[in-house]
C-alpha cells in the first residue's frame, strides 16, 4: 500500500495532459546508467492488517517495562504519563503540521511553543528558553559551543560525573569544531571540585556540571560557579526537570545556561528516543542561543499573535555564520512536556518529586540493610543512588527479571573502577510492594 | 476569539491530576536533602484538567496539518502520515523499553533496527548506516564528521574547505562551519545545474567535501553527476548527498550508484513519519564501506543470530545522541517501508514525479518557471511576472490561504527571484492538484485585475499579517506576570 | 536623493568627513533593500576597523547584511540610540541612523570612495 490515491486512469489522464506517454518519459533527466534496474531488496508490501500482525510479533519479542517493576534510570526514566498528554499530542492538527513558518496558519503551534518556553523558564528559573533541542546530550554540546561563541575561548571544563553518553557527545562535537574538553576527577560519586576548579583558566569558555549527577547525587555547586565566573568563564548546568519540583533552580545558582533531558515530562522511554532537549539561558545571551524561538507580537489589527523570531541567528538566513545548524527541534514532544507540566501544575510536580525522593530513600535504606549490599557514599541524592554489590550483578539482574523486576544499571559497563556497583532509580511509579519485592529478590541472591 | 495563554487561565489551588498518598514511610524533605538546596517557590500554572484539555484543543484548531489539507511545501515532502504507524508506535512492546535493558530482553527492537540499517543502505546504494542522528541537519553534521575522521586517518587533515552550490539549503554551510570547515560556494549554471568549470576552479587538495542535493533544490536531477563525482574524487575530496529530495528517486536511482560516499535521509519527509509541528525527526546517515569504521557508536550488529549494540568501535567519531537515535520515528518508517515493499517505494517516486509535472504544466501559463517544463518531484516557479504588477511571491502565498491551501515554500532557493517551491507529493489526488492549480490561476488573474486583494491577503484567517519586525526588535519570548 | 556632501562605497555605506573623523552609516538604497531593521551589531569604542573588512552586521527580519568599513581607523564613538531604536536606520539613514565614528588612519582612502553623482550612476548600473 503506497497511499497514492490516483488510479491508472487518473495517471493516464495526467500523462496526456502533460503530453507524454509514460512516467518513464518524465525520468529522462536521469542518465541511463544510473537507473536502478532491479527491485530494491526490502521486504513487503504488506496490507495494513498483515503489517499490524507483523509489528505485534516483533513487539512481543521485547520485554516491555509496563509489565515489570523497573528500577532502571541513568538518563531515561519510568515516570507516569497522564492521559491528557496523549489526548493532545494525538491531535493531527498538531502532529501532521509543519514548522510554523506561516504564522497566520499556525497560531496554535506558535502559542504552544511560546508557552513551552515560558514553562521551561519557570521550571528552571532562567530568563529565556528556546523551542527545544533534539535531546539533553546534544543540548549540552550546543550549550558548550554557544559559550565558545560568546567568549571565543577554547576550553570546556567538565565534571567527571556527567552522564557518560553526554560526555561522549560533548567530546564528539568538541573534536569536530576544534574545542578542548577537560574532564576533571571524581571523588567517589561526586565531582572533585578542587580538581575541577584547578582546571579553570583564562582560556576556559565554560564549566559544566550535572545536578543531580549521573550517579543521582547532589553536587555542591556554589564554589564551582564562583570559580567559573571569577575566571570569566560561563557556568553551564545539566539538570533533571522532575527534581526541579523541589530543588533550587539553575537560575538560583547563577547558571548562564541550563540544559536538561525532558523525557521525564510526559514522554515514553521508547528505547531511548525521540527525546526532548530543554535549553534556557540568561537574557543577555539570547542572540547567541541556538534553535527556534517564538515571540509574542501583534497583527495588523493589534491582536495578540505569535511568530518565530530572531530567525537571523538560524541556518536558513545566516547559513555558515548561524548560531547552530539546527533545523528541526522536537516540537511535538515539547507539546507533550507542556501538557504534562500544566496537568500537574505547581502542586503536582512537587508531589511527584517528593514521591520519587521518598521511594528512592526507602529503597536505598532497605537495600543498605541487606547483607552483601551497601551504599558506598554518604552523598545526598534525589531519585537515584549507587549500591555496591558482593553478588554478581548480571546473575542478580537475571534472577530479578524472573520476578518481573528490572534491577539497577551495572555501572561496570561504563566505569572500570565501578565494577560491582549498580545504579538504582525509584520513581513515583514504584509501589511499596514492588520495592519490597526488589528487596526480597536481592536478599535471596 | 484568540486563545488566552495558559498562565492567564491559572487559578490558585487548581490541579489537573491527583497522586496516591506515599505508601512508604516518609521523612521531611529537609532531613533528606538539607535545607540549602530547596527552591523557595515553583511558579507553574494551576489548572483543572478540563481547562488544560480545552486550551490545547482550541489551539490545535488554529493549526493546519497534512490531515487538514494540501501542503505543497517544497523540499519538505508533506505526505500523508499513515495512522497504522501511530498505533504501532504506541504498542507497549516498543514504547516501554529502556535503552539499558539487558539486550536479551530487547531482541525484537534490535533486529528491527539492524534491518532498518540494511534497508536504508539498500535504498541509498550504500553499505552501512547509523540511525543516531535526530534530524537531517544532525545527519549532515555526522557525515561531515565522518569525512573529517577519514581525512585525518589518511593523513590529509589539511583539507579545510567544503564546497556547496549556491542553491543549497542553509543547513549545508551551517553544518560545515560546525565542523570547522571553511565554506566555498559554487555557482549554478543557467540551467540550474552545477557549473562544471566553476567547480573545477574551486577543487583542490584543500577541499574535504562537496555537499550536493540531488535532485537539487530546483527539483532537477543533476545530469553531470557522474562527472562531478569523478572530479571531486580525483582531487581526493568526498561526495556528500543531502537526501532531502529522496522522494523523487526511490527505487529509480540510488545516490551511492552516482558516486556519493555518504548521504542522509529524512525519515520525517520521505518515510512518512509525521512532522510534529517541527519535530521529532530522524536523519540516518548511510555510507560506503570505507567509511563504515567511523560511524557513531554504538551500531546494531548481529553475531550468531543474536543482536547487540556494538560499542567496540575504535575508529568511531563518537556519538551524536545520548542513546541510539529517535527510535519512535525509525519504527514508523520501518513500518512504512514494510507496507510499501520495493514496488510501493518505486510507486511513491513515480507518482511524486508525475504529480509535480502535472501541476507544473497546469500553472506554467500564468507563472514563470525559470528552469524548464520538466521537473522531478518538485518545481520552482517565480512570481516575477506578478511583481510587474506590484505583487510579490509572499502575497501570492498568503492569498492561497484564502483559497484554503497552505502556501508553498517562498524565497527559496535563493537563486530564483520571487521563488515559490512547490512539492505536491504522491499522496495527493488529481482532483486536489486541479483544485490547487485553479486557485493559482485565479490568483494570477486577480493580480492583473485587483492586485490589492492579493497584497492584503490573507483575509480569512483569525490573525492577519503579524508584525515580525516588532517581534525581532522587542522580543517577548516568555510569559511575564508583571509585564504581561 | 543621496546627500551631496557625503562619499559612498560600493557596499552602500556613506562617509561624512569631520576633520580626521569619518562618520559612517548605510545609504537609503541599503536600508530599503534590507527592509525593517531589527538589530545592529556594532563594534565597541576602541576597536579597529579596516577598509573593505566587515565591522558589524545589520539584521532585518529575514536577512542579515555585513557592514563593510569604507575606511580604516579606530572607533571613537558608536550610536548609542541604535540598540533601542534600530528602525531609525530606515527612517533617517543619513542623520540619526549613523552607526560609528572612526578616527581615520589613512585619510587617503577617502579618494577611493564615490561622490554622490558617481554613486547614483553606480546604482543605476547595478
Amino acid at each position: 500500500m503506497s497511499y497514492c490515491p490516483n488510479t491508472n486512469a487518473d495517471r493516464e489522464r495526467m500523462l496526456r495532459s502533460i503530453g507524454v506517454n509514460s512516467i518513464d518519459d518524465l525520468l529522462t533527466q536521469i542518465p541511463e546508467d544510473l537507473l536502478v534496474k532491479r527491485a530494491l531488496n526490502v521486504p513487503g508490501p504488506l496490507s495494513e492488517m498483515e503489517l499490524s500482525q507483523e509489528m505485534s510479533a516483533i513487539a512481543v519479542m521485547n520485554a516491555n517495562l509496563s509489565e515489570y517493576a523497573s528500577f532502571l534510570g541513568a538518563g531515561i526514566y519510568d515516570h507516569y504519563i497522564p492521559a491528557t498528554v496523549g489526548a493532545i499530542t494525538g491531535r493531527s492538527e498538531f502532529y501532521t503540521s509543519y514548522t510554523p513558518y506561516q504564522p497566520e496558519l499556525s497560531q496554535g503551534n506558535l502559542q504552544a511553543i511560546w508557552e513551552f518556553q515560558s514553562l521551561v523558564c519557570e521550571l528552571t528559573g532562567m530568563q529565556v528558553a528556546n523551542a527545544s533541542m533534539y535531546d539533553g546530550a546534544s543540548a549540552l554540546a550546543e550549550a558548550a559551543m554557544m559559550t565558545s561563541g560568546i567568549n571565543r575561548r577554547r576550553e570546556w571544563v567538565v565534571s567527571g560525573c556527567l552522564h557518560p553518553s553526554y560526555l561522549r557527545v560533548l567530546r564528539t562535537y568538541a573534536w569536530a569544531a576544534g574545542f578542548d574538553v577537560r574532564e576533571c576527577c571524581r571523588s567517589g560519586i561526586l565531582t572533585d571540585s578542587d580538581s575541577l576548579i584547578a582546571q579553570i583558566t583564562d582560556d576556559t569558555a565554560c564549566v559544566i556540571v550535572q545536578n543531580p549527577n549521573f550517579f543521582g547525587a547532589l553536587e555542591s555547586l556554589t564554589e564551582m560557579e564562583s570559580a567559573a565566573h571569577r575566571h570569566g568563564a560561563l557556568f553551564v548546568m545539566s539538570v533533571d526537570p522532575i527534581s526541579l519540583g523541589i530543588l533550587k533552580t539553575p537560575g538560583d545558582y547563577n547558571a548562564d545556561i541550563c540544559v536538561a533531558e525532558g523525557q521525564s515530562l510526559g514522554i515514553s522511554q521508547g528505547y531511548g528516543g525521540p527525546l526532548l532537549g530543554l535549553f534556557a539561558c540568561k537574557q543577555e545571551f539570547v542572540r547567541h542561543m541556538p534553535g527556534r524561538i517564538a515571540g509574542a507580537t501583534v497583527d495588523e489589527h493589534g491582536k495578540r499573535a505569535y511568530t518565530l523570531t530572531l530567525q537571523t541567528r538560524e541556518q536558513h538566513i545566516r547559513r555558515e555564520r548561524a548560531t547552530s545548524n539546527i533545523c528541526t527541534n522536537e516540537a511535538l514532544l515539547a507539546l507533550a512536556a507542556s501538557v504534562y507540566l500544566c496537568t500537574l501544575g505547581k502542586k503536582g510536580l512537587t508531589e511527584v518529586a517528593n514521591l520519587c525522593l521518598q521511594k528512592s530513600h526507602y529503597a536505598a535504606e532497605a537495600i543498605g540493610r541487606i547483607p552483601g549490599f551497601e551504599l558506598p557514599c554518604k552523598a545526598h541524592f534525589f531519585k537515584e543512588f549507587v549500591v555496591k554489590s558482593d553478588s554478581d550483578i548480571r546473575e542478580l539482574n537475571r534472577g530479578l527479571m524472573k520476578k518481573r523486576i528490572v534491577g539497577g544499571l551495572d555501572l561496570g559497563r561504563f566505569y572500570p573502577d565501578l565494577q560491582d556497583h549498580m545504579l538504582f532509580c525509584a520513581t513515583e511509579k514504584r509501589t511499596k510492594a514492588e520495592i519490597d519485592s526488589l528487596i526480597d529478590g536481592m536478599a535471596q541472591s | 476569539m484568540s486563545e488566552k495563554t495558559i498562565f492567564e487561565q491559572s487559578s490558585t489551588g487548581r490541579g489537573g491530576i491527583t497522586w496516591p498518598k506515599c505508601d512508604v514511610p516518609t521523612a521531611s524533605i529537609e532531613s533528606l536533602l538539607g535545607e540549602d538546596v530547596l527552591r523557595s517557590e515553583l511558579p507553574l500554572p494551576e489548572l483543572s484538567q478540563i481547562d488544560v484539555i480545552r486550551h490545547y484543543t482550541r489551539l490545535s484548531t488554529t493549526n493546519y496539518g497534512v490531515d487538514t489539507g494540501f501542503y505543497p511545501l517544497g523540499s519538505c515532502t508533506m505526505k500523508y502520515n499513515p495512522k497504522i504507524n501511530e498505533e504501532i508506535a504506541r504498542i507497549h512492546g516498543f514504547a516501554d523499553l529502556h535503552p539499558y535493558q539487558d539486550e536479551a530482553t530487547v531482541q525484537g527492537i534490535l533486529k528491527l533496527l539492524y534491518d532498518m540499517q540494511a534497508f536504508l543502505a539498500e535504498i541509498g546504494g550504500m553499505d552501512a548506516t547509523t540511525l543516531q542522528p535526530s534530524a537531517g541537519a544532525q545527519g549532515e553534521l555526522t557525515a561531515l564528521m565522518i569525512f573529517k575522521r577519514h581525512h585525518e586517518r589518511v593523513g590529509e587533515s589539511r583539507r579545510h574547505i567544503v564546497i556547496v552550490p549556491d542553491s543549497s539549503h542553509g543547513t549545508n554551510p551551517a553544518t560545515a562551519a560546525r565542523c570547522g570547515y571553511e565554506v566555498l560556494v559554487v555557482a549554478s549554471g543557467p540551467n540550474g545545474f552545477v557549473d562544471l568549470e566553476s567547480l573545477k576552479s574551486e577543487l583542490s587538495g584543500e577541499v574535504a567535501a562537496f555537499m550536493l542535493t540531488n535532485p537539487n533544490t530546483l527539483g532537477l536531477f543533476e545530469p553531470n553527476i557522474i562527472e562531478i563525482s569523478r572530479l571531486v574524487h580525483e582531487c581526493g575530496a568526498l561526495m556528500y548527498c543531502d537526501g532531502a529530495n529522496m522522494n523523487a528517486i526511490l527505487g529509480i536511482n540510488r545516490p551511492g550508484d552516482a558516486g556519493f560516499d555518504a548521504m542522509h535521509l529524512n525519515l520525517h519527509k520521505t518515510f512518512a513519519s509525521p512532522h510534529g509541528g517541527g519535530g521529532p525527526g530522524s536523519g540516518p546517515v548511510a555510507v560506503k564501506k570505507f567509511l563504515e569504521p567511523y560511524l557513531p557508536t554504538p551500531v546494531v550488529s548481529c553475531i550468531d543470530d543474536s543482536y547487540l549494540q556494538d560499542y567496540d568501535r575504535p575508529d568511531s567519531i563518537g556519538s551524536l545522541h545520548g542513546f541510539y537515535g529517535n527510535i519512535g520515528v525509525l519504527l514508523r518508517s520501518y513500518a512504512y517501508i514494510l507496507s510499501l515493499g520495493a514496488e510501493g517505494l518505486r510507486e511513491v517516486s513515480e507518482n511524486a514525479v508525475l504529480n509535480a509535472n502535472y501541476l507544473l504544466s497546469r500553472i506554467s501559463a500564468e507563472y514563470d518557471v525559470p528552469y524548464g517544463s520538466r521537473c522531478m518531484h518538485e518545481f520552482v516557479a517565480s512570481a516575477d511576472r506578478q511583481k510587474l504588477h506590484g505583487v510579490r511571491a509572499m502575497s501570492v502565498a498568503k492569498r492561497l490561504i484564502d483559497y484554503g491551501f497552505h502556501p508553498p515554500t517562498v524565497y527559496f532557493p535563493l537563486i530564483v527571484s520571487e521563488a515559490m517551491m512547490v512539492e505536491p507529493t504522491e499522496t495527493e489526488s488529481v482532483e486536489m492538484l486541479d483544485s490547487f492549480a485553479d486557485a493559482m490561476i485565479a490568483i494570477a488573474r486577480e493580480v492583473e485585475t485587483d492586485p490589492e486583494i492579493v497584497k492584503s491577503a490573507p483575509h480569512i484567517t483569525e490573525i492577519s499579517k503579524v508584525d515580525e519586525a516588532l517581534a525581532a526588535r522587542k522580543p517577548v519570548l516568555r510569559w511575564n506576570p508583571s509585564g504581561e | 536623493m543621496n546627500p551631496k556632501d557625503l562619499k559612498y562605497s560600493s557596499s552602500h555605506e556613506w562617509v561624512k568627513c569631520e576633520g580626521d573623523i569619518a562618520v559612517i552609516g548605510v545609504t537609503d538604497h541599503a536600508q530599503s533593500e534590507l527592509g525593517d531593521v531589527v538589530f545592529a551589531e556594532l563594534p565597541l569604542v576602541g576597536a579597529k576597523v579596516t577598509k573593505a573588512i566587515s565591522f558589524g552586521t545589520l539584521e532585518s527580519v529575514k536577512t542579515v547584511s555585513d557592514l563593510v568599513a569604507p575606511v580604516s581607523g579606530e572607533v571613537v564613538d558608536v550610536n548609542a540610540a541604535l540598540p533601542d531604536m534600530p528602525e531609525v536606520v530606515n527612517s533617517d539613514p543619513y542623520g540619526s541612523g549613523w552607526m560609528i565614528r572612526v578616527k581615520m588612519s589613512s585619510p587617503g582612502e577617502l579618494d577611493d570612495l564615490m561622490t554622490s553623482d558617481q554613486y547614483e550612476m553606480f546604482l543605476q548600473e547595478h
